[in-house]
């Protein structure tokens, strides 16, 4: 591997405190370097889907660094909070997250994908620590979290249920089925995050299947809606913290975020759902995505 | 031996009632249990548990993906969800996601597929469930389960919940005879052996049972001996029990109230071809949809009548005896 990642520190910042601009600037800076780890899985084995893994890297780095309460050496905990990726194929951004998390190794992720890998083309449970359910089929997320949302008001515990979904998803009839039963049972222990990047894989989401007005759409489903800039650090952890107030109700996060974020020639565009870099591209990706780790640094 | 077998059978009993009854026992039993329905919990007599146990049901409405995966929600968290809905609705409409995240993700939810067969007799072909098994066994780490009766109902619910991994269990909507005796102890991936005899094996599963004990009596009087075996696993297959009928009666029956391709009969047809090739004769739905119409005129019409059993093992017979001429005439030739 040319080129070399900076010593991350994988800082955790507690559950609960108010965000500092030290540490929105120590975050933002980390999800940069965590595109460079999936850059870099994705052409090491000339697979995998690099466009929605970069749009997300933001909210994933806060949810894992600060958000949800886990306990990477006991997986397996049962008041953990619940993450469902409900977006599987944009893994390679999640296995990296949980490696820097501590539920495997970091050099684990070079075999992204590769024959007797724990990391999968698309999350299983059983393989990945870290994972909680199984990913790849899209609009699963939202019916799955209803379900661990209602387990865990059964067991009177004060965990939380998070959901990451593209916004290709929200073409899935079971999605809508989803949101009914949010809905019906009032979930307020479960927050929606919408990856609503704007593009699927043969276009853009409004040529494909508008989704627009989206948060009209969900706020008439009786969910609290809140809609963000998915790359501001601040504005995410901000959301995060809202959704924690809101009660009686399920919680949906429009986050608006770029797909290809943070390679000028990846962003907005399709054939990055699951294009694989050239050598050239690569450099200049790296190259790009070196600038935007440097542009948090002091 | 024929102890096992209430002579005559008991009273009909509706298996949809003694599924509710059971289901309510076995909340009583274990705490850990939640039920699912997408509502048609009056059908399929879920709505006795949700009756003993209001905070342990969901309702989630008609939305059968949803259902699959708000159990697998649910089982993430330690509990036990029992799935309920038509069986078809569960085979055909939530099949992804019992694929995806029962099979593959390994989510502990059992499925309890409701008016299974033709026995939702009069709504007709769109809710006959004649291929869920053939669907269901082709996926990896399935267990499925068809009870014969209304206590085989009673005995086999607790050991699926018990089951570590997803389940199906396929239930009918009717009054079915109550075949058993009180102490028979069905086990999961033990099929149990109710007739004896050495001329051939009937292999049957759930309400064509007890038409296949009536078959083996018709044939006796006729002086041929079946083996009647109650195959309630199809998967995992008890395959010693059918390797040693194959050996010991030489020709095989299977009986099911689903189409011949793929279930019972595919289920027998391939583990005889690996282990002790025998003939084989399938009984159930001839590749066909049915009709709407009375459930015991529909199972006579379409294949599944005493009748069209017994006619089963004659020809059975008739081919194990061809077949062994042929091996006889093999051997004479080679001597020569």
């Amino acid at each position: 591997m040319n080129g070399c990642v900076a010593d991350l520190s994988n800082k955790l910042y507690a559950y609960g405190t108010r965000h500092t601009e030290e540490m929105v600037r120590d975050l933002s800076q980390r999800a940069y370097e965590y595109r460079i780890h999936v850059l870099r899985m994705v052409y090491g084995r000339k697979s995998g889907h690099i466009g929605g893994a970069f749009s997300i890297a933001e909210i994933l780095t806060a949810l894992y660094f600060h958000q949800l309460r886990l306990d990477s050496d006991n997986p397996g905990w049962d008041d953990r909070d619940r993450l469902v990726f409900s977006k599987g194929h944009a893994c390679a951004m999640l296995y990296t997250v949980l490696a820097h998390r501590g539920y495997f190794a970091v050099d684990e992720l070079p075999t992204f994908r590769a024959l007797n890998s724990r990391l999968q083309g698309h999350p299983e449970p059983a393989k990945t620590p870290g994972v909680e359910v199984a990913a790849g089929p899209l609009g699963h997320g939202v019916a799955i979290g209803a379900g661990m949302a209602l387990a865990a008001r059964m067991a009177g515990s004060r965990r939380k249920i998070y959901v990451v979904l593209g916004d290709g998803e929200l073409n899935s009839g079971v999605i809508w089925e989803g949101l009914l039963l949010g809905a019906k049972f009032g979930l307020d222990n479960l927050t929606v995050i919408v990856d609503y990047n704007g593009v699927q894989q043969t276009g853009t989401t409004k040529h494909i299947m508008p989704t627009e007005p989206i948060t009209d759409k969900w706020a008439s489903f009786n969910w609290h809606v809140i809609e963000i800039h998915g790359h501001n650090m601040a504005a995410i952890l901000d959301a995060l913290d809202l959704a924690d107030e809101i009660h009686g109700r399920p919680v949906v996060i429009i986050a608006r975020t770029t797909k290809g974020k943070g390679v000028s020639f990846m962003e907005h565009m399709p054939q990055w759902h699951g294009g694989i870099p050239s050598e050239q591209q690569f450099e200049q990706a790296l190259v790009e995505l070196r600038e935007g780790v440097e542009q948090w640094q002091v | 031996m024929a102890s096992l077998i209430r002579s005559p059978f008991g009273q009909p009993i509706m298996m949809r009632k003694s599924y509710g009854d059971a289901l309510v026992e076995l909340g009583h039993a274990r705490n850990d249990v939640v039920v699912l329905s997408a509502d048609v919990s009056s059908s399929d007599y879920s709505h006795m548990f949700e009756q003993s146990f209001p905070d342990r049901f969901f309702n989630v409405g008609i939305a059968e993906p949803a259902l699959v995966d708000a159990a697998v929600g649910l089982t993430n968290s330690g509990l036990i969800p029992i799935v309920n809905t038509f069986a078809f609705l569960i085979a055909t409409r939530a099949l992804e996601m019992v694929r995806t995240h029962l099979c593959y993700g390994q989510a502990n939810v059992k499925l309890a597929g409701a008016y299974a067969g033709l026995s939702d007799s009069f709504d007709g072909p769109t809710h006959h469930s004649i291929t869920d098994i053939a669907i269901l066994r082709s996926l990896p780490r399935m267990t499925i389960v068809v009870p014969a009766d209304p206590l085989s109902v009673t005995r086999l619910l607790p050991q699926i919940a018990a089951w570590e991994g997803p389940v199906y269990f396929r239930l009918c909507r009717n009054e079915v005879p109550q075949i058993y005796v009180d102490n028979c102890q069905p086990q999961i991936g033990k099929g149990i052996t109710l007739v004896d005899g050495d001329d051939a094996t009937i292999v049957a599963c759930g309400v064509l049972v007890a038409r296949s004990l009536q078959a083996a009596e018709l044939l006796r009087r006729e002086g041929v001996y079946s083996r009647v075996v109650d195959m309630h696993t199809i998967k995992p297959l008890d395959v010693e029990l059918v390797a040693s009928c194959a050996r010991e009666t030489g020709a095989i029956v299977t009986a099911e109230e689903h189409s011949i391709v793929g279930g019972l009969g595919g289920a027998i047809a391939e583990c005889l071809a690996g282990v002790c090739p025998a003939p084989l004769e399938r009984v159930g739905l001839n590749d066909t949809f049915a009709e709407c119409g009375p459930y015991l005129d529909l199972l006579d019409k379409y294949g599944m009548s005493v009748e069209a059993i017994a006619s089963a093992v004659r020809r059975a017979l008739k081919r194990k005896s061809t077949a062994g001429q042929l091996e006889n005439h093999l051997e004479v030739t080679q001597n020569a």
